[in-house]
Order: structure tokens, then sequence, then C-alpha cells
């Protein structure tokens, strides 16, 4: 467990433009653009997979409301619970 | 991802989708590096942890956030060039537990908008505005801005703003935190985390002064625009900490609650003793005489003087006094001084969604001018009411009946040419039935208090039904049965 990532971060290259804000603002600097095209022309942030703590400095960053989605490694103690934390479930009612 | 929880996704103050245009519905249409969207995103975010959404009116400006209104998914309004201070006080005192928000850039707010804001701010509105300063005009293209800075270029200050020419940056945090009035006043940037988390408590904590019935606050966000400064985001970003906040300092200007003179108690008046009418005291549930009445729509145009706007008014009241709903609109405008004037009544047994007329059922047309103006928009099966003994030549209306009524002529022979337009009440309310006459004379009896023009008044209302009554004959209009088809 202590090797996972304390943070994870999903970026939809459909709604990024490609600004690299958040390459920039990343503390561990685990984001990075991608050396391909969108469909749109640009080249899209993407997580290189590693590194990231879900500071979040990211997602406050990027100027697209719903480009970017940062999540946390939930606390062994409150995964277990079989209480979910509000957040989880208006996240689950949006799926 | 499996075993990690969300902790930052897209705020649900915002829709899923943007219909804007039929294509990219997931992306705003903000520039790749805007600060709009990050703006946007704080203000969601403390709607959202505020529980306010369902309650938000928010306020778009003219600029490029003209559009907020297609991201955030609560009231919306979008009101003209700098006035969004005024549309949002009024949305406040109208609808006061909602949470009415001003959106709006630099040259809306610090150059149009500047007595819009000052005058908000001064009367302590309660009230959030959002004012992101990016330094330029930024939708149409980059022009100086109130707050563009000394030796900056722009397309209008293409060597740079000098402060000997076009004056110096305008600080509207410092001038507004001069007044008394306002509650809390903080400047911030959106720069980078630490800033942009500064952004967030201010944003937050504007929205909930005004839950809490605070006042007036306002918040500056310095914001980049890539485009218009010619920067790669990342650069324009730096820009902004570097140099644009130097010349705006962040931080707060004003943080307390104003403390305002207790104000005397205000006179109070009831409407009925306003206007000096008795008021009606009797409980009784009120007959709405349907029978005497009808839904109609009039437009009535003359020149200037002719009291057009006045028979408009009239009507309205008769309206009013008929428990109608009602509504009149006048023209203004430089016809107002002399030349063309006109007005639209509408007389509704249901409310009134808008006082526009396009297609009036009537027509009311004081002069010829009038009359070619006006007439192809009548509604079909129309009505034009024409004040003259036959049509012009050549006219035609082939979709409404026109009755000819020489009302000035009538009002010269009653002896004044003043009451044309009383005259021309009583031919409307004769032809159409509409509302009944003797409406109209309490109506004036309100009105007009010299007992000579009142008896003229009466007289003229009287004479415009009988010559519609009577006198509409052969020779009068250019058709046989007295109409013109």
């Amino acid at each position: 467990m202590s090797s996972q990532p304390r943070g994870n971060v999903i970026i939809d290259p459909e709604e990024c433009k490609g600004c690299g804000l958040c390459v920039e603002s990343c503390p561990p600097e685990c984001l990075e653009l991608a050396p391909q095209l969108s469909k749109y022309g640009v080249h899209p942030a993407q997580y290189s997979g590693e590194g990231c703590t879900g500071c979040g400095a990211c997602f406050y960053c990027c100027p697209e409301p719903g480009a970017i989605v940062v999540e946390r490694l939930t606390p062994p103690a409150k995964a277990a619970s079989a209480i979910p934390l509000p957040q989880e479930v208006a996240h689950e009612a949006t799926l | 991802m499996e075993g990690y929880q969300v902790i930052h996704e897209k705020s649900p103050a915002f829709y899923d989708n943007y219909d804007r245009k039929a294509e990219m519905q997931h992306q705003t249409h903000y520039c790749p590096g805007c600060g709009h969207g990050i703006a946007h995103k704080l203000i969601a975010e403390a709607l959202t942890e505020l529980g306010l959404k369902d309650r938000a009116i928010l306020v778009s400006p003219v600029g490029c956030s003209v559009f907020a209104y297609y991201y955030f998914d609560v009231g919306n309004v979008q009101v003209a060039h700098g006035r969004a201070p005024a549309a949002a006080t009024a949305l406040k005192r109208s609808n006061p537990d909602s949470i009415v928000m001003a959106y709006q850039g630099d040259g809306d707010l610090a150059a149009i908008g500047t007595a819009e804001i000052i005058h908000a701010a001064n009367r302590g509105e309660n009230i959030c505005v959002f004012f992101v300063n990016n330094s330029v005009y930024g939708m149409t293209g980059g022009q100086m801005a109130p707050t563009t800075l000394v030796g900056q270029k722009s397309t209008t200050s293409p060597w740079g703003r000098r402060a000997g020419n076009e004056g110096l940056p305008l600080h509207v945090c410092e001038l507004l935190a001069a007044l008394e009035t306002p509650t809390y006043i903080e400047r911030v940037a959106l720069t980078d985390m630490k800033n942009i988390m500064k952004a967030k408590k201010a944003v937050k904590k504007a929205l909930q002064i005004q839950k809490d019935h605070g006042g007036f606050s306002l918040i500056e966000l310095l914001s980049p625009c890539p485009t218009i400064l010619k920067m790669d985001p990342v650069v324009a970003r730096k820009w902004v900490s570097e140099t644009l906040a130097k010349a705006f300092p962040l931080g707060v200007f004003r943080d307390r609650k104003p403390e305002l003179p207790v104000d005397a108690i205000v006179p109070h008046l009831t409407v009925a003793e306003a206007l000096g009418v008795e008021e009606d005291q009797s409980n009784e549930p009120v007959i709405r005489r349907h029978h005497h009445t009808r839904d109609l729509t009039v437009k009535i145009a003359g020149f200037g003087g002719q009291g057009i706007l006045l028979m408009g008014q009239l009507l309205a009241e008769m309206g009013l006094r008929e428990q109608m709903e009602v509504s009149w609109l006048p023209s203004y405008g430089p016809e107002m001084r002399s030349g063309s004037a006109h007005c639209h009544v509408t007389l509704s047994h249901d409310r009134i969604g808008t006082p526009l007329i396009s297609q009036p059922e009537v027509l009311i047309a004081m002069n010829e001018l009038s009359l070619h103006k006006f007439a192809s928009s009548v509604a079909s099966g129309g009505l034009v009411l024409y004040n003259g003994t036959k049509l012009p030549e050549g006219f035609s209306a082939k979709q409404a009946r026109v009755v000819c009524v020489p009302v000035s002529e009538i009002a010269d022979r009653l002896g004044s040419a003043k009451v044309a337009n009383v005259v021309m009440l009583g031919a409307l309310l004769e032809e159409t039935e509409c509302l009944p006459a003797e409406t109209a004379m309490a109506v004036i009896e309100t009105m007009v208090k010299n007992p000579k023009m009142l008896a003229l008044d009466r007289q003229a209302i009287a004479a415009g039904c009988d010559y519609v009554d009577t006198q509409i004959e052969i020779g009068a209009v250019s058709q046989p049965d007295g109409y013109s088809y």
C-alpha cells in the first residue's frame, strides 16, 4: 500500500485546451503535455502516472470547469467503514 | 480509481452541457489560459459549499463573460454594458431572499459602468460584485481600459499608456473603500495555487456576507488574458503576479459592517392617499365586469403635443379601474421633442407578457404620417382609427378596417383643439366597446380639476361616441358603407 500514490488525477483530453497552467502549477511535477495532438489541435495535459499527491493545485489552476478530476487515496480506516462519506455518495449519484 | 475518492471535480453549479452551440458543448468559449474559467470555478464552488445555488442569480455583463449564463446552472440575467450593479440592485430588492451576483470585467465595471458601481456601493446594496480585471478590453480586441497600466501597449495606446494623456490606472477597490457603506472589498489574483485559494476564500466570504444580509461586497480578481497580452498562458499568469499585482496591490481594503445612522421612520402614504382618491374600505370580493371589457392591444401615434401619451395613460388607467391588467409603453427619444410620438397600451384579463406590441389590434393614427408609418403593422382583421374626414389619396390597408373620424375638427368645433385626443378616446370606446365610456369620465374627473375643461372633456367623449354612432356615412371615408377595406 505504501507504494501507492496518495492522489490520482484524471484529465479529460476532450475538454483540455492545452494551456499548460496545470503542468506549471503541479508541485510534484507529475503532469505533462501529451506529445500527440488532440482532435482540437492542442497538446492536452496528461498525468505521468506517478507522484500525484492529490493536492488539487492543477484543479484550481485549470480554467475549464470540468477538465480535471482529482482523487485522493481513501484512508484504510475510512475505506473499511460501512458508512460512505457524503462526497462519495454525491459522486456515485452522478455516475 | 479503485481505493480513491474524488476530492475535486466539476461543480454541480455548472450545467452538464453548455448548449451555446451545437458542437463542443463540453468546453467553455474562453481562450486557453483565461482567468474567467477559474473565477467561474471559484464562484460555483462557493455557491455549492454554502448551499446557495438554488437561490443564486448571476448578472452577466458585456465582455468575454457575456455568456456566463450558458455555464452557471443558476438564475441568469444578462444586462447592458456596465449596468450589472443597477440590475442586481433591482433583482435583490424585488427578491430579497435571492443571492445576487454581478459579474463584470474592467471595461464593463470601471469604464462604462463607473456610475452604477459607485452608486450601488454607496447605497450599500446587499449584493456581491465579482470584478475581473485583466487590464484591457478583451472581447473587442485589446483596447485600452481604465485599468491599463502606464506604458502598457494596447490597440488604442500603441505607444503605451501615457499618464499625461490618458490618466493613471483606475483603482476600483481603493476608490470604493473611500465610501462609508461597503462591507467587504478585497483584491485577489488568479495566478497560482496560493493566491487562487485566497481568491476562493474571498469569494466565499462575500457570498456569506450577502447570505447574512451583511451588505455590499466587491472582489476584484486580477486575471490573465493571454490572447490580448499576446503571451503564453504561463507567461501571462506570471505577468499578472509580477507586473499587474504590483500596480494593483492585493489585499483587503474593507472588512467591517458599516455603521449607518438609523433612519427616522419613513413617512408612509397609501397609494390612495398619495393620489388623493378615497380608498375602497369594503372587503367585498371584487366583481370583474368582464362583459363590459375586452382584451385589446392599441398603438396610438401622432405628433408630439396631440396628447398621444396622455390618451394612452387614460386608457390604461381606465383598464385599471375595471380590474384589468394593463400596460402603457411610451416611445422615448428625440421624437418626444416634437415630431412623431407614439405609445402602446395593452388591456388584458390575463397577465401581460410584454408591453411592446408589434402587431396592434387597433391603431389610432392622429396624423397622416402615422397612418402611413404604422398601418401595415396592424394585425389582420384589426382596426385603424384615423384623424381625418377621408383617407389620403392612394392609401390602402388591406388587412384592417379603417374608420375616419375627424377628431381635430370636432375638437375645434367644441372650442379647444386640446380635446382632440379625448374625442378620439370616445370614438375608440364606441367602436371597440373595450371599456365603458363612464369609466373614462371617472378617470378624467380625477385628473382634470378645472371645471370648464372637465365639461369640455365630457362633451368630447360624447362627441367621439356620437360621431362613430351616427356620422360615419357615405363620403366620410373611401368606401360606400362607411368603411375602407
